[in-house]
């Protein structure tokens, strides 16, 4: 940083957060300026870093897995889906398919929750303030749901390894097909007040664009990635809990800009209500599988990833045959995701920075952990 | 509490059979007899059995070998997951070989794993990815405290943070990082706090003092 900034030189040093509004929580981003272009970023990160890998090395594979929910914490229930199958495949053992399927409709619920809660902060930062009352109405009926379900509306803990804790209450198809049935609507409600909105196009169009070449060198996944036009989805390349039996499609963009990104996701929650629709219909009777009070997997490694809302979410869990990880690693999608950050602002004007954060959907906890 | 180990943690699927005390002393007497001449592969004595790993066959593996035939010391498997294990020396050329011929476009993740009774106390991992293979493999090297490894920026630009992420947490160098300074940490941070000499609860105590005031955070 230069000692003294005059306003008519012609670099002035910018600093962007770490509390403001439209950085989604503690995220700082030093900006270089020339006027209102975007010459040049740095990301400072790491305000809520709580060592959660650390704390994993030092609690039993059971005691470990509400840690995973407060990592991004709007869709906790996939993280536990990544720890609970990542545990499950060092133990070598599968959940029982209730609880499987179970699994899937939680999941899918909560990726609905998660992008609602992105568009809606979204919105709102681009200039869209009804948005976000509509996203966060629908978005309590899918808390409604979890908190029916467990008790918990936010830091779920739904699963456990091995398979459920709680069985499924009375009425809960009856809640998640009426969810189903009011949600579609919706969506094409967002899309009436959004998708040709002439200042939401604007803000929009060619703005943060991030080819899908790009994307994968900075190893970028989830919407970005599809929204480049690779059609890639860990649920369809690498079927985990028995999505191979569910028909959905991997919406896709072209540009890879911010508008396509919006559409891509939009498309995406109705991908999930058709999943759930499907998975509702058909949970099968039986055992919803059963915790081993203790876990020592044997000495070996592991790395099992998921498609969680954000991109593609791992655990790299290395066991030393005790009932502890020897070493935890979360793959967080917000973390490598936000790297590409620089790529995507550079050239464009400050006030794209505030929409290019929002596209990416980071959740700081996420990053930090 | 070590028969109950045996007979619930290392029995893969642990057949739901609910009920649990009374039924356990008859039901672990036969599992414990009945393993017994299968058991080899997690017979889990005193010091925890290695990785039963068993050698990756196939394609890819022997064209690894046959360029790398000294550095590349293992080509392995572990539960469906393939693996690479090869000198530090060899890492950057073996992701440059498997990005450019065999279509690992995508490096997932570089990570640590500490081992402080080791000459050699770091294993670091990178995880790849194909998109047209649609397969995932992992190279792994190991590498004494204080040695310096060669960066992988330069074959995938994602690389930048993840390995500042390894320094900040480890305190592994890259040579030839464009940036490596910490990234989660404050940057004048003393302490690498996944190192396993680290205890949870330990911190930079002069840092916590000076920055927020405090005479001690926990």
């Amino acid at each position: 940083m230069p000692e003294t900034t005059f306003l008519d030189s012609t670099e002035l040093v910018l600093n962007m957060g770490p509390q403001h509004p439209s950085t989604h929580g503690v995220l700082r981003v030093i900006l270089k300026l020339d006027g209102e272009k975007v010459i040049g970023t740095e990301c400072v990160i790491g305000y809520l870093h709580r060592g959660v890998e650390k704390i994993g090395e030092n609690r039993t594979y059971q005691q470990f897995a509400p840690y995973v929910d407060r990592m991004d914490y709007v869709a906790s229930v996939s993280n536990g889906l990544g720890y609970c199958l990542a545990v499950e495949k060092l133990l070598n053992i599968e959940a029982p398919p209730r609880a499987q399927v179970t699994r899937v409709i939680l999941t899918e619920l909560n990726r609905i929750a998660s992008h609602l809660l992105w568009l809606g902060t979204h919105a709102l930062d681009i200039g869209a303030i009804t948005p976000v009352f509509y996203c966060f109405r629908e978005r309590e009926e899918v808390l409604k749901i979890f908190e029916n379900y467990c008790g918990a509306r936010l830091t779920t803990h739904a699963f456990r390894i091995g398979g459920l804790q709680y069985e499924l209450y009375d009425g809960f198809e009856e809640q998640v097909k009426a969810f189903c049935d009011m949600f579609l609507p919706k969506v094409d409600e967002y899309e009436e007040l959004l998708t040709n909105n002439r200042i939401w196009v604007a803000r929009l169009k060619g703005v943060g664009i991030l080819s899908g070449d790009e994307c994968k060198e900075f190893g970028v996944t989830g919407p970005v990635l599809r929204a480049a036009g690779v059609k890639w989805d860990l649920r369809k390349a690498q079927p985990y809990s028995g999505y191979e039996q569910y028909d959905f499609e991997i919406p896709t963009g072209e540009n890879g800009d911010t508008y396509d990104r919006y559409t891509v996701r939009m498309e995406e929650m109705r991908q999930s209500v058709r999943i759930i629709r499907q998975a509702v219909a058909k949970i099968p009777e039986g055992p919803i599988g059963k915790t081993p009070k203790v876990i020592k997997p044997p000495t070996g490694e592991a790395y099992v990833s998921i498609e969680a809302p954000k991109g593609e979410l791992g655990y790299f869990i290395v066991s030393d045959n005790s009932t502890q990880p020897y070493r935890v690693r979360v793959r967080p999608p917000s973390f490598v995701n936000l790297q590409a950050l620089d790529r995507m602002v550079r050239g464009g004007l400050i006030a794209d920075v505030v929409a290019i954060v929002g596209t990416l959907d980071i959740v700081l906890g996420e990053v930090d952990r | 509490m070590a028969d109950e180990h045996n007979a619930e943690g290392s029995t893969p699927p642990p057949a739901p059979g609910g009920a649990s005390e009374p039924v356990k002393p008859p039901a672990a007497a036969p599992k414990a007899a009945a393993p017994k001449p299968a058991a080899a592969a997690h017979a889990a004595p005193k010091p925890p059995a290695p990785m039963a790993a068993t050698p990756w066959e196939g394609e890819l593996p022997s064209q690894i070998k046959e360029r790398f035939p000294d550095e590349v010391t293992a080509c392995s498997s572990y539960l469906g997951q393939n693996f690479v294990v090869a000198k530090p020396d060899a890492v950057i050329p073996l992701l440059e070989f498997l990005k450019l011929e065999a279509d690992f476009d995508y490096l997932v993740d570089i990570t640590a794993v500490d081992y402080p009774n080791r000459a050699e106390r770091f294993d670091l991992v990178y995880i790849l990815y194909s998109f047209p293979r649609n397969e995932r493999v992992r190279v792994k090297t190991a590498i004494a405290d204080g040695t310096e490894l060669p960066t992988a920026v330069h074959v995938h630009t994602g690389a930048n943070w993840l390995e500042r992420e390894v320094f900040d947490m480890f305190g592994i160098q890259f040579a030839g990082h464009p940036d490596m300074r910490r990234i989660l940490l404050p940057e004048e941070w003393q302490g690498f706090p996944l190192r396993k000499e680290m205890s949870i609860i330990q911190q930079d105590d002069r840092w916590v003092r000076e920055n927020l005031g405090i005479e001690s955070g926990h």
